[in-house]
């Protein structure tokens, strides 16, 4: 039940679509491959599925070689952004239907489809067709359809995608739910990082056919491994500035790196919820004022000026900001607590630890 | 799904147009038809029995919807296969040949005619490979269906095209995740699909064919009993002033006619209502 | 996903299927559709070029051709009028016999030519019902020029109407209610704003129009009484040319057709190739 993908390489005509990717997969891992459009997240997929034929690398399935394997002998199951489920066939026959091709026996095909028809929670609608059952039902038959000849694997393209966004968190859940029941591991690709971190046991984060970190949810938020993951995930406020050796000054705040050399052209990313913000200045915090506020359901965020035009985001929770007054005009102070310099000189190397921001004397 | 229609007030011109539309329709087209209708009227019952029930009459319809029924079933058959490799497999050439699909639409009737029978006459290019292989194409039944087949094939291709380039690739790819290879995909989720369609095209070549006249008369021979369409039954009887003749026949013809293009139209808008 | 950056369902076909099968229609679509072309040609130039040359410019062929080129072009743009006014009725209003006047522009489509031709003469002829009458005062009209008007204008009737009605459907009328609103007149509206949006499913279907006026054969066939030179049309000039054994001058006449036809298919492949670019048709 594992995966393993070794440099693996994949071109469409002049379009690198995956270029050179490693990925391995144990049994009853729960894996997200997470990126932005064109990243090659869902080419490495279907390459694995066997649905694209790669033009390098090699495909291992539990510890069998895999590229030589046609499609339909590879048993993997695959769900659809678009369900893809069979529009002349009422949902018993979707789910049957890897099963028959299989020839099974016909009391063991109803057996296994009514057990499927439990785990989905669509007893009774066995007689419906796709037409008539709403989007969450309809993947939802399109995942027990994947998993009823009992595959190897179990590959998801983008599954929330067509769906309401309140479908789409309870199908997230259920997902979750789902593979601690059956245990079968699981990748499923998404341009959506709150489902990646959600429902992900381990994140694979991909940009231009390239992997750019791969690690828990946890990690890739708070120790981005390349400007990519920082700029990609969560939001982030990132300047600019020239290095000198161990500091990086800009504007009145100096963040201090261990090991920072001197001269470099580098950019600090910090996030909005690592800007603490108070009413009465506490240490290592410089003077701002508030010059925007927006609401965003849970918290605020406040757009902060700190003088001669730099500007930075400030998230806080609104029992906060409302307790603490804090209005547009008001003079406040801020600090940053977390942050991650990257340098821009093309080896994209990050400096991090230890690191303290300083306010300037 | 934009609206396309609205009460009467909002768009001006509705009686106008209604009343050009009606008027045109009655001179051009419903007047002759009544004319025919009533003609047909007049004849009693038994009249119509006597002449419908000839022999000679008989023969031309046996002839005429077996052709038609065989030449629709065959044009389904290629009409799928060029319809298939049109849609799916790109070749050089392929454009022209697309175009060129809808030449016997084009084609006036009689030049398909005179070329029909020149390809499959005993000297001709096409006859001279048949008839050694006791296929006698011309002045026969053979002959007839083969002109059906020409006329209608455009329809059957024009009607799937549309239906295969729709198909889902994602569903294909499903089937094939779930074990079936290629020949199971088509049996058991592609053709479902595309069945309505097909029938659709059956349907539409086979009422086309069933009362075409101008390609047919020339590779027929129109040996009464043996190879006489119906048209040109009526147009023999028009030619000899059996005026109650042709108008029984007329009136028949026109039934058909009508009867399958309703249920045509019915079958149509059954296949769009199911899909949802 | 884009399109680009997936195989296409074609290969997933093995290539021997591939193979055989393009192989198989092009074979079937070249004996059943290019041989009859080369045909046309072959015959028509078996006599040499001069005999070719001599066949076409025949008087009794020049007169067949202006009758069928008169015919196309009053039908034509008859049908273009009423077809444009039939299908706006059509998709615009909604009311009761809808369907039926729908079912009624079908109509011709599916009716045999022959009957066509017949329920002419069984209005105008010499016995039918309005027949004695005209001929009374002196019009003609089965076995003369106005019978082959009218049948052709029934046979050729509901192609513009059939090939706006969806286009009309699809373009839906927000465009002409907010001119409307801005207080353009009908005629403004109709001009300026619809016909733009549907001027490819007009000219497409005024190609198809023209294709079956210049071609008809049987309708025209009956109303006609094949008088040679004064209501022979091609199609029927050439019928008449096969039945006296002259092949190749038949055939003559015949290629002045299939290269209307030919025109024609290419007229329709650079309409739709436009529509397709702006987004027209279908």
């Amino acid at each position: 039940m594992s995966i393993e993908v070794q440099k693996l390489r994949k071109s469409f005509g002049d379009f690198v679509a995956v270029d050179d990717v490693d990925l391995s997969l144990q049994s009853g891992d729960l894996v997200a491959l997470l990126g932005p459009s064109g990243s090659g997240k869902s080419t490495l997929l279907r390459m694995i599925a066997g649905l694209e034929t790669p033009d390098s690398g090699e495909i291992h399935l539990t510890g069998k070689e895999a590229i030589t394997l046609s499609v339909q002998d590879r048993k993997v199951g695959f769900v659809f952004q678009h369900y893809a489920l069979f529009k002349h066939m009422n949902v018993f026959e979707n789910i049957a239907f890897g099963l028959r091709v299989r020839k099974q026996p016909e009391a063991s095909i109803r057996a296994r489809v009514t057990e499927l028809l439990d785990l989905i929670q669509l007893q009774g609608l066995e007689g419906r067709f796709p037409a008539q059952l709403s989007g969450g039902q309809r993947q939802r038959v399109a995942v027990a359809r994947a998993l009823a000849p009992e595959p190897q694997v179990l590959l998801l393209d983008e599954p929330f995608g067509a769906l309401d966004a309140k479908v789409r968190a309870e199908l997230r859940a259920w997902v979750r739910r789902l593979h601690d029941q059956t245990g079968m591991t699981t990748l499923f690709v998404t341009h959506d990082q709150d489902e990646a971190m959600e429902v992900a046991k381990r994140v694979v984060i991909m940009d231009k056919g390239r992997v750019e970190q791969e690690g828990s949810p946890q990690d890739i938020f708070d120790r981005p491994a390349t400007q990519f993951v920082a700029d990609f995930v969560g939001e982030t406020n990132h300047v600019e500035s020239l290095s000198e050796p161990g500091l990086v000054v800009w504007g009145p705040f100096r963040f201090a790196v261990a090991d920072l050399p001197g001269g470099l052209k580098v950019r600090v990313y910090f996030r909005p919820h690592d800007v603490y913000v108070t009413s009465d200045k506490e240490s290592l915090q410089v003077a701002a004022t508030i010059t925007m506020e927006r609401f965003k359901g849970a918290f605020i965020e406040l757009e902060l000026d700190l003088g001669s035009g730099k500007k930075i985001l400030a998230h806080l929770p609104k029992g906060v900001s409302q307790a603490s007054g804090f209005r547009v005009g008001k003079k406040v102070f801020a600090g940053i607590t977390d942050f991650h310099v990257f340098s821009m000189d093309g080896s994209n190397k990050v400096f991090r630890a230890p690191g303290e921001c300083l306010p300037k004397k | 799904m934009t609206r396309s229609t609205v009460k009467a007030a909002t768009l001006p011109g509705f009686r106008l147009c209604l009343g050009a539309t009606v008027f045109y329709l009655t001179l051009i087209v419903l007047l002759p038809l009544a004319a025919l209708l009533h003609r047909a009227s007049t004849l009693s019952a038994h009249q119509l029995w006597q002449i419908i029930s000839d022999p000679r009459v008989l023969a031309s319809l046996r002839v005429t919807f077996g052709c038609a029924l065989v030449a629709a079933l065959v044009d389904t058959g290629v009409g799928l296969l060029v319809a298939w490799v049109l849609v799916r497999y790109p070749f050089w050439g392929r454009r022209i040949l697309d175009s060129l699909v809808d030449l016997p639409f084009a084609l006036p009737t009689a030049v398909a005619g005179i070329t029909l029978v020149t390809l499959f006459a005993p000297n001709g290019v096409l006859g001279r490979v048949l008839e050694p292989l006791g296929i006698h194409a011309a002045f026969s039944l053979t002959g007839i269906t083969l002109a059906l087949i020409f006329i209608g094939l455009p329809l059957v291709v024009r009607t799937l095209q549309p239906v295969l380039q729709e198909l889902d690739p994602d569903v294909e790819e499903a089937a094939a995740c779930l074990g079936a290879d290629r020949l199971t995909t088509f049996r058991r989720v592609i053709f479902p699909q595309i069945l309505p369609a097909l029938i659709t095209g059956f349907t539409l070549a086979f009422a086309r064919v069933l009362g075409e006249y101008g390609s047919v008369v020339f590779i027929a021979g129109n040996m009464p009993f043996k190879t006489e369409i119906l048209p040109l039954l009526i147009m023999a009887k028009l030619e000899q002033f059996d005026m109650a003749g042709a108008t029984a026949l007329g009136g028949l013809a026109l039934l058909l006619s009508f009867s399958l293009l309703l249920l045509i139209n019915l079958f149509k808008q059954r296949a769009t209502s199911e899909v949802g | 996903m884009t399109s680009v950056t997936r195989t296409p369902l074609s290969h997933r076909d093995p290539a021997w299927a591939r193979v055989s099968l393009t192989l198989a229609a092009v074979v079937l679509l070249g004996l059943l559709l290019v041989l009859p072309l080369a045909t046309v040609l072959f015959q028509a130039l078996s006599k040499g070029l001069g005999a070719y040359g001599s066949a076409v410019s025949d008087p009794e062929t020049l007169s067949a051709v202006r009758l069928t080129l008169l015919a196309a072009v009053i039908s034509v743009p008859a049908n273009l009028f009423f077809g444009v006014v039939a299908a706006w009725l059509l998709t615009r209003y909604k009311f009761r016999g809808r369907q039926l006047l729908l079912t009624l522009i079908d109509l011709p489509f599916s009716v045999s030519p022959v009957i066509v031709g017949l329920i002419y003469v069984l209005l105008f002829g010499a016995h039918g019902w309005l027949g004695p009458w005209l001929l009374a005062h002196g019009v003609r009209v089965i076995f003369a020029l106005p019978g082959i008007l009218l049948a052709t204008l029934f046979v050729t009737f509901p192609f513009v109407t059939r090939e706006l009605i969806p286009v009309l459907e699809s373009t839906g009328k927000d465009e002409e209610e907010a001119a409307r609103v801005l207080g353009a007149s009908p005629l403004r509206i109709f001009f300026k704003v619809t016909l733009p949006n549907i001027k490819w499913g007009l000219l497409y279907g005024v190609i198809l129009c023209n294709a079956r006026a210049m071609g008809e054969f049987g309708a025209v066939s009956v109303v006609s009484g094949h008088i040679r030179g004064e209501t022979t049309t091609l199609p029927l000039h050439i019928e008449i040319l096969y039945n006296e054994y002259q092949f190749a001058a038949a055939f003559a006449a015949a290629s002045l057709l299939a290269g209307l036809a030919l025109l024609t298919l290419l007229a329709k492949s650079i309409v739709e190739w436009y529509a397709s670019k702006e987004g027209g048709i279908e």
